[in-house]
């Protein structure tokens, strides 16, 4: 298991347990951390999972491929840190991930 | 498929039916065919330029696992094979409208009026909608709301409306890449802006972008919009934020693309009691609080819902046998099977 945080706009942090192999929207999703629409339900395809990645773990994660940076053009307040959650995968190197939700998601 | 299309301007008389669909996705679909094989005639109205609803707006290759039978298959095959099922009950689809009111007439049926003015005189009421309507992104920009059709639009009705205006667009899609280059010659000043210097739209429309970019007639920033200025419902100014810092620059209109998101949309003002952007229905007849109202696939809410296409389509089924008693309040109704059934198979045009 790896423990995931998600820290809101007002700083509130919540610690999430999530399985590897399923995506990080999904265990967001599980724990309904605020913040995470994911109105396309994990497709790539509609930008409202966005989440910023805290500097110590983007290369970690990586950075997204072309498909996602293409569905990031439709997200707000895009940064070098920006990922789509949908597109990340839990893997227990990501224990510990540290992850900030964007003031608005559109 | 028999798509109609009204000339501009036209106000045509009432569009007299047995039943109006609202939302052209799986469930939509579905539901032509179990109301054509209890004789019922539908319209299917959608806001999407094309059937299938989220299967192919969000997802056309994406593959489903759980539609009973095809082990495997992709939002559009799924769309695709709906469309030829249901062909030999001749839907006429209205594509690009919204259904802006639904109201009771004193003979009972209900008319519908879309968007673009389209009405509907109808028996039955199904609606199909989904997760609501597709509508354009709107940028969370403080105060945005006030701009929002004097200076801010998500779509262009009149290209008349920008001529000699000082005009930014947002986005890196072929909307974005359309409208600068249609726009380009009869504006005062375009703006293109885009937070990455990388387009997704056709090729030959980024070149063409690029062209008028190098001639000095289309400014290409590359940055993110922060914050919007003007009084009133007039725009002036828009601040955005690049890679070096921050400019605000002198614009009358703004044309943001961000893509479409779903919204309940009008569906919220029929009178229809609803829990949280859902319409309750029973599970008999799948109705709303509103007799011949009826409501399928995941726009519905009831103990047990689960938001899937299958679930879909047994509503859409039960929901035919009610509709077919408002339509036809004295027909005996005899359940039969196409496997079997002589007159069901004529109608289905394989006998």
């Amino acid at each position: 298991m790896a423990k995931i945080t998600f820290i809101q706009p007002d700083g509130s942090a919540q610690v999430v347990t999530a399985e590897p192999g399923l995506t990080v929207m999904e265990a967001a999703k599980m724990a309904d951390v605020p913040g995470i629409e994911a109105e396309c339900g994990g497709a790539c395809a509609c930008a409202t999972c966005h989440v910023y990645v805290d500097a110590d773990w983007r290369e970690k994660t990586g950075k997204p491929s072309d498909m996602e940076e293409d569905m990031l053009d439709f997200a707000f307040d895009v940064r070098e840190e920006s990922r789509l959650s949908c597109q990340v995968k839990v893997t227990a190197e990501l224990d510990g991930l540290v992850l900030r939700v964007p003031a608005k998601q559109f | 498929m028999t798509v109609l299309e009204r000339p501009d301007g036209a106000q045509p008389e009432p569009i007299e039916t047995d039943v109006v669909i609202i939302g052209a996705g799986p469930c939509g679909l579905f539901a032509v065919f179990e109301l054509g094989l209890l004789d019922l005639k539908c319209h299917v109205v959608d806001i999407l330029g094309k059937p299938g609803g989220q299967c192919s707006e969000l997802y056309p290759e994406k593959p489903i696992y759980d539609v009973p039978a095809l082990p495997i298959v992709t939002g559009q095959e799924l769309t695709d094979r709906l469309l030829e099922q249901i062909k030999p009950f001749n839907p006429v689809f209205h594509f690009g409208e919204r259904i802006d009111g639904l109201a009771r007439q004193t003979d009972g049926r209900f008319l519908l009026t879309t968007d673009g003015g389209q009405q509907f005189l109808a028996n039955v009421v199904v609606i199909a909608a989904g997760g609501g309507s597709f509508t354009p992104k709107r940028p969370p920009l403080q105060g945005i709301e006030a701009f929002e059709g004097t200076s801010v639009f998500y779509s262009v009705r009149r290209m008349d409306d920008f001529r000699g205006k000082d005009v930014l667009i947002v986005g890196g899609g072929d909307s974005a890449l359309d409208w600068t280059l249609n726009l380009q010659p009869v504006v005062k000043s375009l703006t293109l802006l885009h937070r990455r210097d990388e387009f997704r739209g056709a090729p030959h429309s980024v070149n063409e972008m690029r062209r008028l970019v190098e001639e000095g007639r289309v400014r290409l920033m590359i940055g993110q919009v922060t914050a919007l200025h003007g009084e009133g419902s007039k725009l002036a100014a828009a601040t955005v934020k690049t890679a070096i810092g921050q400019e605000t620059i002198g614009v009358e209109t703004m044309l943001p693309f961000f893509g479409l998101t779903m919204k309940l949309g009008p569906v919220a003002d029929w009178g229809l009691n609803l829990n949280e952007n859902l319409i309750p229905v029973d599970t008999e007849k799948f109705e709303t609080s509103e007799k011949g109202i009826f409501a399928i696939g995941d726009i519905n809410t009831y103990p047990g819902k689960l938001k899937l296409i299958l679930s879909g389509f047994h509503e859409a089924a039960l929901m035919a046998q009610a509709a077919q008693k408002i339509v036809y309040p004295d027909k005996k109704v005899v359940f039969q099977y196409t496997t079997s059934s002589s007159s069901l198979q004529k109608k289905l045009g394989v006998k």
